[in-house]
Formats: structure tokens, C-alpha cells, sequence
């Protein structure tokens, strides 16, 4: 169990402009008492990498919408890892058809949430990955 | 969950200048860890070189615009720079929304630069309670130049003055009231004003009014009551330092175009020569070393004072004391006796 605060870096890769999702979802993760980094729109993989690296958060969510997610989501994960960051929970939401979930997931991320996803839903996976 | 990583791997690392070490050891400091007291004290021989530059100012003048820029301007001359943005913890929930970082992209694959993003959690005066630890931390790790972003600060989050080698308070036009906005107790800690957002209209005004209230010292006359007591700056001591040759200067910034930023760190860094001549740095350490031994005095003593006045052994002397087995003043002793253990 972690006893410590729990932080969690909310980043759009690529050049997706819906912010919408990944707003709503820092604003429910704060209001749960996590600390939440939220990076903004447009960033590289690389610049997540680092924002996770220099924050030293325990989660990475990731928000896409625009279709770029098989190319940019096995990105971060590869360079998290080879960053030494491999504990690090990983996750994904926005517009993910199904097949590409289970290879995402295949690839190291830890879960994805689509469109109608509660808060709940999402607090309560993260609470129970950390306890874990 | 993964084993953490032991100490001294974090303590090592973060001297080598290994990043991830450096980010776990700011962590265990602001969870305050077992080891947190531990990691502080072994670096610490390996701080003192970095200059620390505090950034103040109401909320949304341009903090966060204004450091990236100025880590801009520092990199283009291979200045390496550490950054500590911080940002309020929500009283309801204990979470935070820390966004400073929104505005400070654009150094990722830079090594001379770090970000961290710190939430104010039970801390006080616009700071962390980590906040002066996690300075440390990125002076031992070899920067350059360590920039501390405040919580949007109104007159009481004054707390930076106590930490900061120079301390920039950023203004905005058009925040009102010139005066109003001005707060007493920003003005009295100021080494440098920069009045940003200097692209809208009204930022003359803000200077002028700025700079006559430096020629008045009107703002700097008025004490800072803070819950209705009198609080201790730590700065108040700018009246000895900051007053003998250190004339502080107003100037017009553009945070996102960068517009006036150069002028801002060649400010910055001839305050900093003015504090190596004037003996000025050798003050300001002191006094953020004497602040920091009272802090955690302090810390220590109340949690002693809490261990040792525990409820059974209070409602123990009461009785004692109703008895007329005891008188106060022997129980009260009884109670101290305890603290140094
Ligand atoms: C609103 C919207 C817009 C707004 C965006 C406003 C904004 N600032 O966000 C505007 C009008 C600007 C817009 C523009 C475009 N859009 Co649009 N847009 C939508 C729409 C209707 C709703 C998205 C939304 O905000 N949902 C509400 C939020 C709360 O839900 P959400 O983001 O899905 O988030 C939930 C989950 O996914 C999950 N989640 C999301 N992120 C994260 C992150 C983490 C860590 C976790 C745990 C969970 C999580 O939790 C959330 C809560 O349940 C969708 C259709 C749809 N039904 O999704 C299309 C949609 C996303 N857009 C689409 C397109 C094509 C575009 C445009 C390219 C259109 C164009 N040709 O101009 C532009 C591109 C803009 C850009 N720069 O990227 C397509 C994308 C197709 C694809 N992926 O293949 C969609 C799917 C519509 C469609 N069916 O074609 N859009
Ligand atoms: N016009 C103009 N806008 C600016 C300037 N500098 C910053 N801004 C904008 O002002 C807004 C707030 O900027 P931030 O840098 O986030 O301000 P801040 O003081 O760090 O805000 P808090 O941390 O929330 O107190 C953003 O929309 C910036 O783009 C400037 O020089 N001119
Ligand atoms: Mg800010």
C-alpha cells in the first residue's frame, strides 16, 4: 500500500485538440484527492517521458482522440521503461476501438476507458492498482 | 508495489546528477519520509553554490510565462536551471491541479533543466513545507540557478523572502485598482518588480504607481497582520540589506513573447553580484539557515509536546492535581521533563 499522496501526470500526445476528456479527468482525480499534473495539449512523447521522469508520478494517463494512439501510446511506454520508470501505471482513454485496446494493453498499458467511463470507475482502478 | 529504492542509491544518483534520483529524493522529502531528514543531511555539504530566485506575484500576473522565458534566456547561455512550481492544495479533498507546468514546455530534452511541480499541501506563506528541502535538493544536484514559483500570493504568502536569494514579485496591468493591487506585503519583499503583460494598456500606470510607492516607501511602512497577528517576514531585514545600494528596479515584461525577459535576468543576476559584494548573500543564507533550524525545532518540540501531553497522562495530573497530590507548576515540569526524550 502506498501511503503517500498519489501523483498523476494527465497528458495529450500528438496534435489532438480535445481537451475535453482529459480535463474532466484531472478535475475528478483532484477532487479525489490525488495531485495532478496536467501537461496541456500538443506534447511528444518525449516531453511526456520527461514530465513523468521530473514529477516522479506513480501514474501516466494518457487522453486521444484523434485515431494517433497505436503509433504514440507504445512510445511512452518504451520510454518510461527505459527510463527506469517501469512500475509507473499506465493508462489510456478517448477513442480506442477494441482491438487496438488489447494490443495497447498487450504493449504495457494498464488499462483504456472509452467514451461514458464514470470518474468512479477510473479512481477506483487507480486506487486498487496502488494498493496492489 | 514495487520495493522502494534504498537510500543511498537516491543520494548517490541525485550527486551524479542521475534525474530519476533526483525526483524520487524530492519526493521522499515532500511525503516526509523516514529517510527524508537522512537524504537532506547528506547533500547538504554539496549545497550553498546555486543562487535562489524566487518568483511571486498575484494570481495569473504571467508566473509560470515569466520562468520559462527566463529559463530560456538562461540556456541560450548554458546556465543550467532547476525550477519548483507551486500550487494550492484544495482544502476539500487534499488533491491539487498543478498546471504551472502547462506553461513551461519547450525544455524537455534539455538536461540543464528541471521541472518539478509541488502542491502546497499543509504548508503555509504561499510555499510547501518541502519546499526549502526540495531547494536543497536541486542545489545539490548541481543547478545553476533554482527558481521558485509561489501559489498565487496575495500579501501574507511571504513565506519565499525566507527562502530565496532574490526575490522577483510579478505585476500585471489592469488588475484593478493600481494601488489596491500592489499588496503591502509583496512590495516589502520585492528585490525586483517586473511588471508583465506589458503588451496591455494601463503598464505605465502600474509602473508609476509601482515606482512612487518605492520613493514613498509607503507600502513598505505598513506591518503585515496576518489572522490578526503580526507576522514575522523573515525579509524584514530588506530594510538593512535591500537598502544600502540595492535600489530596486520596475521593469515592463512580455512573458510570451519574451520581450523584456533579458533585461529581467540581467537584473537578476546583477542583484545576485550586488549580494556577493555588499555581503548581502552571506546575510540572506543565514537567515534562511536560521529559519530553517527554527522550523524544524519547532516541528520537533510540538510533536514531542504532543507525545508527551497525551490525554491519559494529562487526565492522570488533573487528578493528581484535584487531589492536591501535586500542585500545577510540579505537573507542568513533570510534562517538560518528558519533552527531551
Ligand atoms: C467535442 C468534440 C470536438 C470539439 C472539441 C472541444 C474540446 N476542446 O475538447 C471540437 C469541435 C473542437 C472538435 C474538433 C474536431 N473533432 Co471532434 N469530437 C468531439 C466529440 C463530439 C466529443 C468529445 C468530447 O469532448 N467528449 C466528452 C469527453 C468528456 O469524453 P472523452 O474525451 O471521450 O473522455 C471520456 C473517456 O474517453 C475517458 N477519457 C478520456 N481521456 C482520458 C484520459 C485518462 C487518463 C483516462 C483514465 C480516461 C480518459 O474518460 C472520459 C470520461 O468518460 C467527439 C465524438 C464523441 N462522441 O466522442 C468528436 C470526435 C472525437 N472528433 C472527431 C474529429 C474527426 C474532429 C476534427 C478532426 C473534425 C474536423 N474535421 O475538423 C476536429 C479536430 C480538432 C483537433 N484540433 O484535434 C472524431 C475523431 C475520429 C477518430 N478518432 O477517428 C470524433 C470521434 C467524432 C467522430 N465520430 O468522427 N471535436
Ligand atoms: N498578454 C499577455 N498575456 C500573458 C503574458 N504572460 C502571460 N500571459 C497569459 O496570462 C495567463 C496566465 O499566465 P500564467 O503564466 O499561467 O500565470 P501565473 O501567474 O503563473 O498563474 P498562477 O500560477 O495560476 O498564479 C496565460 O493565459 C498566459 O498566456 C504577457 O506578457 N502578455
Ligand atoms: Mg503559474
Amino acid at each position: 500500500m502506498k501511503q503517500s499522496q498519489i501523483r498523476v501526470l494527465i497528458a495529450k500526445p500528438g496534435l489532438d485538440g480535445h481537451d475535453r476528456g482529459a480535463k474532466v479527468i484531472a478535475r475528478a482525480l483532484r477532487d479525489a484527492g490525488f495531485e495532478v499534473i496536467y501537461t496541456g495539449i500538443r506534447q511528444t512523447p518525449q516531453m511526456i517521458a520527461a514530465a513523468a521522469l521530473q514529477e516522479d508520478v506513480d501514474v501516466v494517463g494518457l487522453s486521444i482522440l484523434s485515431g494517433a494512439h497505436m503509433t504514440l501510446c507504445p512510445k511512452v511506454v518504451e520510454l518510461l521503461h527505459a527510463q527506469g520508470q517501469e512500475d509507473v501505471l499506465v493508462l489510456l482513454g478517448g477513442i480506442i476501438p477494441d482491438e487496438d485496446a488489447a494490443q495497447l494493453k498487450a504493449a504495457g498499458v494498464h488499462a483504456v476507458f472509452g467514451p461514458g467511463t464514470t470518474s468512479a470507475e477510473i479512481i477506483s482502478f487507480i486506487r486498487n492498482a496502488m494498493a496492489g | 508495489m514495487p520495493k522502494p529504492v534504498p537510500t543511498q542509491q537516491l543520494i548517490d544518483g541525485l550527486l551524479r546528477g542521475d534525474r530519476l534520483a533526483l525526483a524520487r529524493a524530492i519526493s521522499r522529502v515532500e511525503d516526509d519520509a523516514e529517510d527524508a531528514a537522512g537524504i537532506v543531511q547528506a547533500v547538504f555539504a554539496h549545497t550553498g553554490k546555486a543562487h535562489l530566485i524566487g518568483i511571486t506575484g498575484a494570481p495569473g500576473t504571467g508566473k509560470s510565462t515569466l520562468v520559462s522565458a527566463l529559463i530560456e534566456s538562461y540556456r541560450a547561455s548554458g546556465v543550467t536551471v532547476g525550477v519548483l512550481a507551486v500550487d494550492p492544495t484544495s482544502p476539500f479533498s487534499g488533491g491539487a491541479l498543478l498546471g504551472d507546468r502547462v506553461r513551461m514546455t519547450g525544455h524537455s530534452g534539455d538536461a540543464g533543466v528541471f521541472i518539478r511541480s509541488m502542491a502546497m499541501r499543509r504548508g503555509a506563506g504561499g510555499l510547501a513545507k518541502a519546499s526549502a528541502e526540495a531547494m536543497l535538493l536541486l542545489d545539490a544536484a548541481g543547478f545553476d540557478r533554482v527558481l521558485v514559483e509561489t501559489v498565487g500570493a496575495g500579501q501574507a504568502e511571504i513565506e519565499i523572502a525566507s527562502v530565496a536569494d532574490t526575490v522577483v514579485v510579478v505585476e500585471a496591468p489592469g488588475l484593478g485598482d493600481e494601488v489596491q493591487a500592489i499588496k503591502a506585503g509583496l512590495l516589502e519583499i520585492a528585490d525586483i518588480f517586473a511588471v508583465n503583460k506589458a503588451d496591455r494598456k494601463g503598464a505605465a500606470r502600474t509602473v508609476a504607481a509601482l515606482e512612487m510607492m518605492l520613493e514613498t516607501g509607503s507600502a513598505a511602512a505598513q506591518p503585515i497582520f496576518h489572522h490578526g497577528q503580526r507576522m514575522e517576514t523573515g525579509a524584514a531585514a530588506s530594510e538593512s540589506d535591500a537598502g544600502e545600494g540595492w535600489s530596486i528596479p520596475v521593469l515592463e515584461t512580455v512573458a510570451v513573447s519574451g520581450g523584456g525577459v533579458a533585461q529581467l535576468r540581467d537584473a537578476i543576476e546583477r542583484h545576485r553580484a550586488w549580494l556577493d559584494e555588499s555581503g548581502g548573500r552571506g546575510a540572506r543564507e543565514g537567515r534562511r539557515l536560521d529559519h530553517m533550524l527554527q522550523t524544524l525545532v519547532q516541528a520537533e518540540v510540538l510533536a514531542r509536546l504532543e507525545r508527551a501531553l497525551a490525554p491519559a497522562l494529562r487526565g492522570e495530573l488533573v487528578e493528581l492535581m484535584q487531589r492536591r497530590q501535586i500542585d500545577p507548576y510540579s505537573a507542568a515540569a513533570d510534562v517538560i521533563r518528558k519533552l527531551s526524550r
